[in-house]
């Protein structure tokens, strides 16, 4: 138990100590007004860090939740252009999202298909579609309406709707992990999907519910996107996915299944966050991002193998100390 | 809740999907060949020599990294850093050229990059005990990253003609060197994978690490080996990729490392280790430039191949067990 504080402690630690050393150079960046842009750059990442944090934790792994994001956005800005209401365009996206999760999951939980091609798979068909629907062509910030692109970026008590959202959904995430059914059952199935087998977890049940998870928060984030960024195309977050991936690494979300929290996924995408925000600010050619965004992910996996070297790790020690 | 029928996650070994490895490449040879013939209907320049000898380009690259990457998959590990191992190889290339080295030396630089990428790789991986999918997310972005910092926006372009040989020339009659290439390789990793004792050593660190370990294999250093293996012809083919475009960016061969576990995953190999076949490899990357080269006679653009390509995939391994369930029902 104190391992996993001293995990969360350590990373919040090092994300304070990267905006301290940011500051001795532009004491601007950790200005309020400016960490709250920062947050809200990075919520996309959040939102999705989470979902695939779950699928993650059933042992499994979603690489198709940026051509989800993708497809699902276009759609929305397709909508959009037919007059469709924001409120419906929303359900749509989420409805859309969870669909296509459903898709991966339906091969995972019937097929028994390794996650890992199924989602290779649906990326590329994902993405393909988009280019299906439009040819290619891209939409316009003049093309959409201004409520659609105004609703993310709507300012309550000082912060965008897209960083509250974000907010939103980590809480959500807190109560879905730490006090449903469901939430347990990922822990379990990914820990020992013997045991939950007979305990009565269906291993492909919850797997299922995570892909739908993890595909609903992609459709939504999808409108986020377009609508933030004022624009929608074929290739739109290509190559999020891995960003979104190396975020749960980053926060010590175990690749094997069973180990991980929600505080882990959100600091995660927070650091790979300030470190992307940051590099401009600081004066450091967009070229050197890569380098050191797949720096800072090798630091932090070989730094958690350390930490976790010792004895074996397992989420529900908690409940076990309590009992 | 009612009773759930168990489901043995580790235990893939009586899956549908093994049992039906047996006649896997079977399988995909009637896929390739209803590809081929499909292709020669419905282009009259299918057939030409010269087309086809042309058609190896849509695989031979990606083979050359899929063979090494079978062996990888096959001990139950993965590297999704090949397609910026190329971008790194390439960019090395192009910085010894820019300051006059000569062809021999260009080669062994891309393929020397490739093998000290793998090398990387295969430290982290077997030193710190990681997951090597993780691992190599990270090197993926670090990688490629040093070629952007080298690059940035720019390119290297203007080879020396010497070079060109390996992804413009030609053999004997119409064979391009890559074709050639690719013949050589399966048979060198053929006999590498089946006919010897590291083959036999990768297949039982796959199906059991551990009962591999005490039954006397060094796990770590065979694992090493395949990490060096796969950066070393992921350098190979970024020789011949260099050659044939002539030029170097920092994005070049972007999202290969999917195409190359496709070609592999589509060849028969278990995702989760442990089984597999060179041949099952070969014949998928048929399939694969097949279905390429045959839609792009059709005009069909780049990303409806991929879709198409997407699908396949998973039929390909769906379709085995919906009939394994169908039988049993």
């Amino acid at each position: 138990m104190t391992l996993f504080k001293s995990r969360e402690a350590i990373l919040a630690a090092a994300i304070l100590g990267l905006l301290a050393l940011i500051a001795t150079r532009f004491p601007g960046f950790i200005a309020p007004g400016n960490l709250a842009r920062v947050f809200t750059d990075t919520s996309p990442l959040i939102i999705l860090a989470l979902g695939q944090m779950v699928v993650i934790l059933t042992k499994c792994i979603d690489l198709s939740v940026a051509a989800n994001l993708a497809l699902t956005g276009m759609l929305a800005a397709m909508m959009n252009g037919m007059g469709v209401p924001l409120p419906l365009i929303l359900l749509t996206v989420v409805a859309l999202g969870a669909v296509m999760g459903a898709v991966n999951g339906f091969f995972v939980w019937k097929l028994d298909i390794p996650s890992i091609v199924v989602t290779l798979g649906t990326m590329t068909i994902y993405r393909g579609l988009i280019f299906l629907l439009t040819d290619g062509k891209w939409i316009n910030a003049h093309q959409m309406t201004d409520g659609f692109k105004a609703f993310p970026r709507m300012v309550i008590l000082g912060l965008p709707v897209m960083a509250w959202i974000a907010v939103a959904v980590v809480a959500g995430f807190a109560v879905l992990v730490k006090r449903t059914a469901l939430g347990r059952a990922f822990f379990a199935v990914g820990g020992n999907p013997h045991a939950a087998v007979y305990t009565g977890i269906s291993v492909g049940r919850t797997q299922f519910a995570a892909f739908v998870i993890s595909g609903a928060l992609a459709g939504f984030t999808g409108y986020l996107w377009v609508a933030r960024y004022a624009v929608a195309y074929v290739d739109i977050a290509g190559g999020f996915e891995l960003d979104v991936v190396a975020a749960c690494v980053i926060g010590g979300i175990a690749i094997a299944g069973g180990a991980g929290s929600v505080g882990g996924a959100v600091l995660g995408a927070l650091f790979l966050g300030i470190v992307k925000n940051a590099l401009p600010v600081v004066g450091i050619s967009p070229f050197w991002q890569m380098a050191i965004s797949g720096s800072a992910i090798l630091i932090a996996i070989a730094f958690n193998a350390k930490s976790s070297a010792a004895k074996g790790r397992l989420i529900l020690k908690t409940a076990e100390h309590r009992a | 809740m009612t009773s759930p029928t168990p489901r043995h996650i580790p235990d893939r070994l009586t899956s549908p999907l093994s049992r039906a490895l047996k006649s896997w490449e079977a399988l995909l040879c009637v896929t390739a060949l209803a590809i081929f013939i499909a292709n020669a209907l419905a282009s009259p320049y299918f057939l030409d020599p010269w087309n086809l000898s042309d058609a190896s380009f849509n695989f031979t690259e990606k083979a050359l990294i899929a063979f090494a990457m079978a062996m990888l998959i096959i001990a139950g590990e993965i590297d999704l850093s090949v397609a910026s191992i190329i971008a790194l190889a390439s960019t090395i290339m192009g910085l010894a050229m820019s300051m006059g080295a000569p062809v021999p030396v260009l080669v062994l630089l891309g393929i020397g990059t490739g093998l000290a990428a793998g090398a990387f790789n295969g430290l982290l991986v077997t030193r710190f005990n990681l997951p090597s999918i993780v691992v190599t997310i990270g090197t993926m972005s670090l990688f490629r990253g040093i070629s952007y910092i080298i690059l940035g926006d720019g390119a290297y372009t203007g080879y020396p003609a010497g070079l060109a040989w390996f992804g413009q020339g030609y053999v004997w009659w119409v064979f391009s060197v890559e074709l050639v290439l690719f013949a050589l390789m399966a048979a060198v990793f053929y006999i590498l994978l089946h006919r010897t004792n590291f083959g036999r050593a990768v297949f039982a660190i796959g199906n059991n690490a551990t009962a591999a370990r005490f039954s006397g294999i060094r796990v770590d250093r065979v694992r090493f080996t395949l990490f060096l293996l796969t950066g070393g012809m992921s350098g190979l083919a970024a020789v011949c990729l260099t050659s044939r475009l002539g030029s170097t960016r920092p994005s070049i061969a972007t999202g290969w490392e999917l195409e190359v576990v496709t070609m592999v995953v589509l060849g028969g190999v278990s995702i989760l280790g442990g089984s597999g076949s060179i041949p099952g490899v070969v014949i998928a990357a048929l399939v694969m430039g097949l279905v390429t080269f045959g839609l792009g006679l059709l005009n069909v653009p780049g990303i409806v191949m991929s879709i198409i390509l997407g699908v396949l995939l998973i039929a390909v391994i769906a379709l085995p067990r919906l009939w394994a369930r169908a039988r049993r029902a």
